[in-house]
């Protein structure tokens, strides 16, 4: 079997929401201004590109119609290059680059572009629909609750109070400004600029370093209305989790997930493909894995996603030197550090989605950037990067820095 | 034979089509009705002379409904594969309504305006005639109502009603009509949309034939006809529609907890429907409604509810032949809770009521309580002021027993105390006048004991009604060894007077509900002192569908009434009283001052007005075991489930209870005992015996003897039978 090697890692800054830099742009043109950076960082010849795998969840309008392949032509490809629109929900920028592996060690191709974008300034969140949302027989019988709900579930089942939560942001958020003061995600950053060259948005901009305990302490829970009053979410939720007596709502805008725009690409070849482009690898891709989980406490995949992809590689936990846990909520990495005994030194040591947002479609290859980036920048060896995923799922990916 | 609908052409070319069963006081719906009521559509739309039509009633009521019976009766006789009768039948409805709805025959015809004229009681398959017409003039009468109920008993509304209000008034304004079955009066229906106009009872033909003669052709069309239609509120992926629907599941199944199928299969086919053209919907509606009938709690639920229940209250089991009553006054002795309760429910429907204490100071107080009964009616528009106060004259209020001797029913609801209670009917046997009779409303000692200290035992009952009497519609009947035929009869005429839903049962401590229900909060009791956690013992609970979980049951009725209902049946038991295990919690509880909900401080925490907070923290350090803290929660709810069940088997076994349908309307009505089933003995069947057997086994193994399967259970599950065949 060949190995899969990650040959560069480029991503956008991201962009806050509606009013942020990145809004003016669309998803097709900031899908392009990455794909072309990784080319002109490696000078990478795209007849050599088997595929480029695309992770975008919300596929409708400006990102329908396999926005992949729109990509790849807008940036001038060779016309040999297809593209793939993958949907794995928050996972998708994780399930390219883990796609595009698996078909390098299979050899059906010897390098793949993978990543993802995600405008969610422009394509709203759910605007493309979910059956599992609204169709009726299907969500009663496999007890459907909004997202930030089986985020509160998951708060409930570790015990995590508003405190725990609460601490986590305001964590999230110093390690990322100083991160970012640092400089540590200039390597794979690629600032964006228009079509005179002048730049839109050179650093993550949804960062709030002045975040305090006091600050989040002011904000409602966002989900405690739809969960106790109408339509009653939580009746749903005690249905599968009937040993809670209630539903305990701790998470709000603060201590989750930003609404932001951003996209991210990864090159992924075989060894012979370095060898004859002069590029040298930075690191093994060591193993993948995807898992179903219950979709109504949703967010616990990252658990045996986890378990599974140590399983594959035949390592364990205590093998891993940094840990990237998507902060889709903050409950998210707190119950994955309960599960496995994880100090918090070893997760998110550069923040996360909580302070610098969650793309989407890019998170996943975001993630892994970042963490190659900080085993580089600190000279350790091994990483894990999961993902919670919409309607129960999990993914995640081990490399190891060559 | 009878034809159900009639036809009569007026001089103005005006077809008339009457609903009218002569062999019955309300027109329903049945297979040999429709083909006729089919006919006479068919031949009215296919006469070219005549210019438009009316369907209207024969009677005051246009119609309860389709006959459910149709409908079983259709099931049974469909041969292997019922499935596809049913499907077929439900179609040829769709078809005849979508005719009526287009005003032709054929694409070829012009169409003709129908128009509905109705009032009264209009429910079920009469309003959704009423919905595929062109125009809904309704009666303005204070008694006219209109909807579609099917959902209370297990059903939807399958011809055409599921499909068409959600398009009349959006989803959010479709819930009232068809989630909750609400019956709308006469305004409020007009105001959602669900009739056209409200005109008085004289003028109804008059007005929809102006209609139908001045009827254009655009008033032909209806809105899901027209190009262009956009679903009222937003399709389900439309951005407004989006959260409706999302909502609605959770909001269903948070309420229903997934039990009923037929709520389930509503929205289904609502949703499914707004995804489609108006035909496809309606074939859509037909699969669902197809797939709720072919469900055997569905159709199980609407028999004990419709059917059975009805059979009971048309006075099912009234001895044959017992002469009728002619109620006129009756006696309430003990003006407490019940005793009010029982004069109000006795008043509201024209009886003289005298109430009667120890003082006139306890009385009158009883009488407040009738007038603050009285007064939350006229809150909620039930009775006007004139009437309240003219009821309220109804009451005399007295302290001595001399003037029940005008009663034709004298019922006691004083204190729980066998003595008291006793030398109480020996003051008042004296005063009973000539063939009147004399009732307890105890809940718990048995009627035999306490008629033995009366000169004639045969004019002594019980009339068990169940908290809060004025809510509560179930009322158990019991006969000691020596009531008369008379007795029964007097007491199943009072109750079917005052509207409530009797059963007979034989005397024995408890009788059928008490008996039934105490085991079910022992059995949580038990489970909370083997250390499994109260919420999971709670939610399972409501999980089977009981109302409320075992532990707040408890705290409602109070741990010393516990404690004291424990030590009386011990005392009267003696050496067989089996131990419940529960006796150290419910001490505990009460050392601890934790005696329910009235001392704002029980299994639950309250506020000070009473309302439930949450679970009390110190249950955790109750001395209890911790043996089974990791039981699953289908453990916990075939044990809520089981302990009930067996206990009306056993029931029925000893004869305390008569008939398996009296068990199962008397266990949904007295304590909501597994509704969405059709009741405890249906439930059984839809387990399926040999299932129940197994786990009955394994239970009593695990548990005891109060899971042990009674013999019954053991005999249906080796023939393979079932309490209903």
């Amino acid at each position: 079997m060949e190995e899969a090697y990650i040959y560069d890692t480029v991503r956008s800054p991201r962009g806050k929401g509606k009013k942020g830099s990145l809004n003016e742009l669309t998803a097709v043109s900031l899908s392009a201004k990455i794909l072309n950076e990784l080319r002109s960082r490696n000078n990478l010849n795209t007849e050599e590109v088997e595929d480029v795998i695309w992770g975008n969840v919300t596929q409708v309008g400006e990102q329908g119609g396999c926005l992949a392949r729109s990509a790849v032509i807008a940036a001038n490809y060779s016309e040999s290059t297809p593209g793939l629109s993958i949907n794995r929900f928050c996972a998708s920028g994780l399930e390219a680059v883990n796609l595009a592996t698996n078909q390098v060690k299979g050899s059906a191709g010897s390098a793949y572009v993978a990543g993802g974008v995600e405008m969610m300034s422009r394509v709203p969140m759910g605007s493309d629909g979910a059956a599992i949302a609204v169709d009726p027989t299907l969500a009663m019988n496999s007890f459907f609750v909004p997202q930030g709900i089986s985020a509160d579930i998951l708060a409930t089942k570790y015990g995590l109070s508003r405190d725990d939560v609460d601490a986590f942001a305001v964590e999230s958020q110093k390690r990322a400004a100083a991160a970012r003061k640092a400089g540590h995600f200039k390597n794979s950053i690629a600032p964006i600029k228009d079509q005179n060259k002048l730049t839109i948005l050179e650093e993550d901009e949804y960062i709030r370093p002045e975040t305090s305990m006091q600050s989040l302490g002011g904000l409602e829970p966002s989900f405690k209305n739809m969960g106790e009053v109408m339509p009653g979410f939580d009746a749903v939720a005690l249905l599968k989790y009937p040993e809670f007596e209630k539903i305990n709502h701790v998470h709000h805008a603060g201590n989750s997930s930003g609404i932001v725009d951003g996209a991210a690409a990864i090159l992924i070849g075989n060894k012979a493909f370095g060898l004859k482009n002069a590029l040298k690898p930075r690191a093994k891709i060591v193993a993948t894995s995807k898992i179903g989980t219950d979709p109504t406490i949703m967010l616990t995949g990252p658990l045996p996603a986890t378990e599974k992809v140590l399983r594959q590689s035949g390592m364990n936990i205590k093998d891993i030197d940094l840990f990237e846990v998507n902060e889709a909520f903050a409950s998210v990495p707190l119950s994955f550090m309960e599960h496995f005994g994880v100090e918090h030194q070893k997760i998110n040591v550069n923040g996360g989605a909580i302070a610098m947002g969650h793309p989407l479609g890019a998170t996943g290859a975001m993630l892994l950037g970042t963490v190659l980036d900080e085993l580089e920048r600190t000279g350790k060896s091994t990483a894990l990067t999961t993902l919670c995923v919409a309607s129960g799922m999990g993914a995640s990916t081990i490399i190891e820095k060559v | 034979m009878f034809s159900d609908f009639t036809k009569e052409v007026d001089k103005d070319n005006i077809a008339f089509i009457t609903w009218n069963c002569l062999d019955k006081s309300m027109n329903t719906m049945t297979g040999n009705g429709f083909k006729n009521f089919q006919q006479l559509i068919i031949e009215a739309l296919s006469d070219e002379t005549i210019k438009g039509i009316i369907i209207t009633s024969g009677k005051v009521d246009f119609s309860g409904g389709m006959d459910l019976s149709t409908l079983e009766a259709l099931k049974r006789n469909s041969g292997s594969n019922p499935a596809s009768k049913i499907f077929e039948f439900i179609m040829e409805g769709h078809t005849l309504l979508r005719k009526i709805e287009l005003g032709k025959i054929d694409d070829s015809s012009k169409a003709k305006p129908v128009a509905f004229a109705g009032g009264g009681v209009c429910a079920g398959i009469g309003t959704e005639i009423g919905l595929a017409c062109h125009r809904r003039f309704f009666s303005s009468s204070k008694e006219s109502k209109i909807g579609l109920p099917e959902i209370l008993v297990g059903l939807f509304p399958g011809l055409g009603g599921t499909t068409r209000v959600p398009r009349m008034m959006g989803l959010m304004g479709a819930s009232s009509v068809l989630l909750e079955g609400k019956l709308f009066a006469s305004d409020k229906a007009k105001s959602i949309g669900l009739v056209d106009e409200v005109v008085a009872g004289d003028e109804l033909i008059q007005k929809a034939k102006n209609w139908v003669l001045s009827a254009s052709p655009q008033d032909l069309i209806k809105p899901w006809d027209q190009k262009g239609f956009k679903f009222p509120g937003g399709a389900p992926y439309h951005p407004s529609g989006f959260m409706s629907f999302v909502g609605a599941s959770a909001l269903v199944n948070g309420k229903t907890k997934g039990l009923y199928a037929a709520p389930k299969a509503l929205l289904s086919s609502v949703y499914e429907g707004a995804l489609v053209d108006f035909d496809s919907a309606l074939k859509i509606e037909a699969r669902w409604f197809t797939s709720v009938l072919m469900t055997d709690t569905c159709t199980n639920m609407a028999r004990t509810l419709f059917l059975n229940k009805s059979a009971l209250e048309k006075g099912q089991q009234r001895p044959a032949g017992a002469k009728e009553t002619n109620l006129k006054q009756i006696s309430v002795i003990g003006s407490g809770m019940m005793g009010s309760g029982i004069a109000f429910a006795s008043l509201l429907n024209g009886l003289q009521v005298l109430l009667v204490d120890q003082n006139i100071e306890a009385a009158e107080a009883g009488k407040m309580k009738i007038e603050m009964l009285l007064n939350e009616s006229v809150k909620r528009k039930k009775l006007s002021e004139e009437e309240k106060t003219k009821l309220l004259g109804h009451v005399k209020t007295v302290s001595s027993l001399e003037r029940i001797s005008g009663s034709d029913l004298v019922i006691e609801a004083v204190f729980e105390d066998l003595q008291l209670k006793q030398s109480l009917y020996q003051k008042i046997e004296p005063h009973l006048k000539e063939g009147s009779i004399l009732a307890s409303n105890t809940s718990t000692l048995p009627i035999t004991k306490l008629s033995e200290v009366l000169k004639d035992r045969t004019r002594f009952i019980g009339i068990h009604f169940f908290s809060p009497v004025d809510k509560m519609n179930l009322v158990e009947v019991i006969k000691s060894q020596k009531t008369n035929e008379r007795s029964l009869a007097v007491a199943l005429d009072y109750i079917s007077l005052i509207k409530k839903t009797p059963i007979v049962v034989n005397d024995s401590r408890g009788f059928y509900a008490n008996r039934c229900i105490i085991p079910y909060i022992n059995e949580g009791l038990r489970m909370l002192s083997e250390g499994i956690g109260p919420a999971l013992i709670e939610n399972s609970a409501k999980q089977i569908g009981m109302p409320v979980g075992p532990l707040q049951l408890l705290d409602e009725l109070s741990v010393s009434l516990a404690l004291n209902v424990a030590k009386e049946t011990k005392a009267a038991l003696g050496k067989d009283y089996e131990e419940t295990g529960t006796e150290s919690i419910l001490l505990e509880m009460s050392q601890k001052k934790r005696f329910g909900r009235k001392e704002l401080a029980g299994f639950y925490d309250y506020d000070n007005k009473g309302r439930r907070q949450k679970l009390w923290e110190g249950l955790k350090n109750l001395n209890i075991e911790r043996k089974n803290a990791d039981i699953t929660s289908e453990l916990v709810k075939n044990r809520l489930a089981y302990v009930q069940a067996l206990e009306a088997v056993r029931a029925y076994e000893e004869n305390i209870l008569l008939s398996v349908e009296e068990g199962d309307v008397g266990g949904i009505l007295g304590w909501g005992c597994l509704i969405w089933a059709g009741g405890p003995f249906s439930w059984l069947d839809h387990v399926g015996h040999e299932n129940v057997l197994s786990e009955c086994q394994k239970l009593f193994e695990q548990y005891g003897a109060r899971f042990a399967p009674p013999k019954i259970i053991k005999e249906l599950a080796s023939s393979g039978s079932k309490f209903y065949n």
